[in-house]
């Protein structure tokens, strides 16, 4: 009988790795070195600070209900953004974390059945949801419809930063409850049971054991919601009416108007600050865990 | 569930399928308005059907899906496989911080990242523009396997490592022993991956529009350009469509889901009574 040398067997393992590191090595890796590199080169490709600079110090005039102001452009357009995904993140989890709860406390044959209803509008098209929405908050929308029948006075949402919010909100809220309500229904019973016969009140169960038991997932689904609604470009322009240029508005305008290297710089210093943010998350999340 | 956590469930509910429940309705509106409606009609399916660029992009879209997550697929799991056996930490940890990038990065940052190259190497070549079928199956295929490999990787590691080390002493050859006795033990996990890549394919917009040519469309890239104009309620058809055909997908995937796990079971059920036979 032939026998098979265990290095034999290695470098079949090896072999068989080989067209995946490839390929990452060539379309994610190099890809994101052309990010570094066109963001440091003009339309001749010489090296250049330029892109970046422009980013924290170019400035446009805004007139508002205060009258015309001088701002810094890329810097407003990138508070705003950030401002809008963490209240939109806030408000997902608000909404999220109790609704995981209860599905986790739910019967297994409840938990299928709502696992799945929160599951069904994220297999619809991102683009046909926000345009729902759109047609929802419009002046002479339904919600305006609605709120007459009732005798309430019309108002205005679209074309606001809440219209925005909204949306976010929407398109992003089941990437919030499913990292929760994963880590909750893996979530030992025995240790709540112990919490309250050691004398804990029902708050204080939530507080000292639930909370801090769902910690992984609720960092999850922050990070879930937050870096997609700080780089969408879409949902601004549809709801805001284009009024709330977003950080991912204006990559996809400079891309449009061909302006790759701007593109780039703008793209470069958005990953810079995530990947900080998120190395700052893990860190506190993992020094809860030690607290915990 | 308590009345408090059933009223709360319902609104999350309201809120989630609102907007749906909209759209399914003004699909079948007689006039244009989305806000009022004046009487049943197939009007709009009539005009999406007649739609030949709309119908155009579904055919493409399909046909994208279908290469992206095939590959992907393959791809993947050769990978995981690989990861999995890897002895050496510090591969192993470069491996698990690569396939993480695509997930985590934001998606247009993905989608930027590979159109600056495609672009770079299509001047390089002198093509005037090098974005087509070609560029976005690539794109598809590199954020679709991170999801693969996540869903593989774990079937590896339940996996009984003496299972194919025992096909291989009775004498299996290593390719062999893979595709008899490891392949069925993680089928599960390629299933499923297999699944995400074709779902997150058929659905991706953001990276499609960066490394999109202007011959080839798919049929989020046209809802796109759709909704830039006016709409019609035409897209309100598509998009009721779409919203039956998943529905149809999932109750069927729930239905045979519950078919394979009494299978597994009974699989199971069978190889604990062989081995108190054998005990015996």
């Amino acid at each position: 009988m032939k026998k098979y040398a265990p290095s034999q067997r290695s470098i079949l393992h090896k072999l068989v790795l080989a067209p995946y590191s490839i390929w990452a090595a060539l379309f994610i890796l190099v890809p994101l070195a052309f990010v570094a590199y066109y963001a440091f080169t003009d339309s001749d490709f010489n090296f250049t600070f330029e892109n970046i600079s422009r980013f924290f110090t170019a400035t446009s005039m805004i007139s508002d209900g205060e009258g015309t102001r001088e701002v810094y452009t890329y810097l407003l357009i990138f508070a705003r953004s950030l401002k809008l995904a963490v209240i939109s993140t806030f408000i997902c989890l608000l909404m999220g974390y109790p609704m995981a709860y209860i599905m986790s406390k739910a019967s297994s044959r409840t938990q299928k059945v709502l696992v799945t209803l929160i599951m069904i509008p994220m297999w619809m098209n991102f683009l046909i949801r926000t345009y729902a929405w759109m047609t929802i908050l419009q002046d002479t929308g339904i919600l305006n419809g609605l709120l007459g029948f009732v005798g309430l006075g019309p108002v205005h949402i679209i074309g606001t930063e809440s219209a925005v919010v909204i949306g976010m909100v929407y398109d992003y809220f089941p990437y919030m409850i499913l990292p929760i309500y994963s880590v909750m229904a893996k979530m030992d019973v025995k240790l709540i049971e112990a919490a309250r016969d050691l004398g804990c009140n029902s708050f204080g169960v939530l507080r000292r054991v639930v909370w801090p038991l769902s910690l992984p997932g609720v960092i999850s689904g922050v990070i879930m919601v937050l870096i997609p609604s700080i780089s969408t470009f879409y949902i601004s322009q549809k709801l805001g009416n284009g009024k709330f240029y977003l950080i991912g508005d204006a990559i996809e305008g400079q891309y449009v108007a061909n302006n790759l290297h701007f593109a780039a710089a703008i793209a470069f210093i958005l990953m810079v600050i995530l990947l900080v943010c998120m190395a700052f998350m893990q860190r506190y999340a993992n020094k809860k865990a030690v607290v915990a | 569930m308590k009345p408090a956590s059933k009223v709360f469930t319902a609104l999350i509910m309201i809120f989630l399928f609102a907007p749906i429940v909209i759209l399914l309705v003004f699909s079948f509106n007689e006039a244009k308005s989305l806000s009022v409606f004046s009487g049943f009609s197939l009007y709009w399916y009539r005009e999406l059907f007649r739609d030949s660029e709309t119908l155009n992009a579904v055919k493409n879209t399909l046909v994208l899906a279908v290469c992206a997550a095939a590959i992907s697929t393959v791809m993947g799991t050769a990978a995981a496989v690989g990861i999995n056996k890897l002895r050496n930490r510090y591969l192993h940890a470069v491996m698990d911080t690569v396939t993480n990038i695509p997930m985590i990065n934001p998606e247009i940052i993905t989608g930027i990242s590979l159109m600056l190259m495609f672009v770079f190497v299509g001047r390089l070549f002198g093509a005037a523009t090098s974005l087509s079928f070609w560029t976005m199956l690539i794109a598809h295929v590199t954020f679709c396997l991170p999801y693969v490999i996540l869903q593989v990787l774990p079937k590896l590691q339940q996996m009984d490592a003496s299972l194919p080390e025992a096909a291989m002493d009775l004498g299996c050859t290593p390719l062999r022993a893979f595709f008899k006795v490891e392949i069925p033990e993680i089928l599960p996990g390629i299933i499923t991956g297999l699944i995400m890549a074709f779902t997150l394919s058929l659905d991706d917009f953001v990276i499609s529009y960066f490394t999109a040519g202007n011959g080839f469309q798919t049929l989020p890239i046209r809802i796109y350009s759709m909704t830039k104009k006016t709409v019609t309620p035409k897209m309100y058809a598509l998009a009721t469509i779409i919203f039956f055909v998943i529905l149809a997908l999932l109750l069927i995937s729930n239905l045979s889901d519950s078919d394979g796990s009494r299978a597994i079971k009974a699989a199971r059920q069978k190889r604990k009574n062989l081995k108190a036979q054998n005990s015996i």
